[in-house]
């Protein structure tokens, strides 16, 4: 009775951690249905030339900039 | 990996249509085509709120879902785009979106729908990056260039805030904790309504008097 309760418990807590973790929000369309032209990803071309980590600092940077709390101190 | 969204502060939108003009201006942007624009509720009765919208970029897009010629796609950063080559111009992701972002320019004299055009969250689509027929269908790939785009970036209150949602969610709860008060604009009561017996929703307009701004 007490390995059923202990079991029991041990499958709940590992369900709730399953609440921690997180699923990719972003659809992945499958080859075939997109019918369009493929497109670039936006750091494949200059001033960035295929650099992703430099656009992204860049991004990065913007996106705080719109922070005034951060902009003021 | 970012998910690109945007958020307009409801409490910092002073409805100067700075947005709209920034964007029509980068884009240039046809008369009769609006990518975004300011909606106000409860124009002239104190405690009004004014909020920018256009493509939400939704994380499962109902335009997307519909599209009987499957011209959306979705970029690695959530942004969704659409190919001006496929679109027929049928009209279903307009009726789709909750928002009204697709928006249809008059193709001739007697009012044809053209191609559908809405917000690209600055981020052109399928051509070459910044090359001229990207910006003829698209507009300015402003993401190519390291940049957010201009709605966001030219707010003069900071308002409306566009970048990664994790991002612009810790920027908005700090506001939030700094007032002391607003976090209740967005959530469980707003969208569900007020607990049994606890009165009017929070965000109800007559719960905001005009003082207090911040």
């Amino acid at each position: 009775m007490r390995k059923l309760l202990a079991a029991s418990l041990a499958v709940a807590f590992v369900a709730g951690l399953a609440a921690c973790g997180e699923r990719p929000q972003v659809v992945t369309y499958k080859q075939g249905t997109y019918q369009g032209k493929p497109d670039t990803q936006p750091w494949s071309n200059p001033p960035y030339n295929g650099n992703k980590e430099q656009w992204e600092q860049a991004i990065r940077t913007r996106m705080q900039s719109q922070n005034e709390y951060k902009r003021a101190s | 990996m970012a998910r690109m969204k945007f958020l307009c502060d409801a409490e910092r939108c002073i409805e100067c249509n700075g947005c709209v003009t920034a964007c029509k201006q980068e884009h240039e942007i046809p008369w009769g085509v609006n990518r975004r624009r300011v909606v106000t509720i409860n124009d002239g009765v104190p405690g009004e709120r004014s909020i920018s919208v256009a493509c939400m970029h939704c994380s499962d897009a109902p335009c997307a879902a519909v599209c009987p010629v499957d011209c959306f796609y979705k970029t690695e950063d959530g942004v969704v785009l659409h190919d001006k080559d496929l679109c027929i111009g049928c009209g279903y992701c307009f009726y789709a979106c909750p928002f009204g972002a697709p928006q249809f320019p008059q193709a001739g004299a007697f009012g044809q729908r053209g191609k559908m055009d809405k917000c690209t969250f600055c981020a052109g689509g399928p051509e070459a990056d910044r090359s001229e027929a990207e910006f003829k269908k698209y507009g300015r790939n402003r993401l190519a260039e390291g940049k957010l785009p201009a709605c966001a970036e030219m707010c003069a209150t900071k308002a409306l805030l566009g970048g990664d949602g994790d991002v612009l969610a810790d920027i908005y709860r700090e506001r939030v904790t700094v007032r002391g008060r607003g976090g209740e604009v967005w959530g469980w009561a707003t969208a569900y309504g007020p607990a049994p017996g606890k009165g009017q929703a929070p965000a109800a307009p007559a719960q905001q008097p005009g003082g207090q701004k911040s």
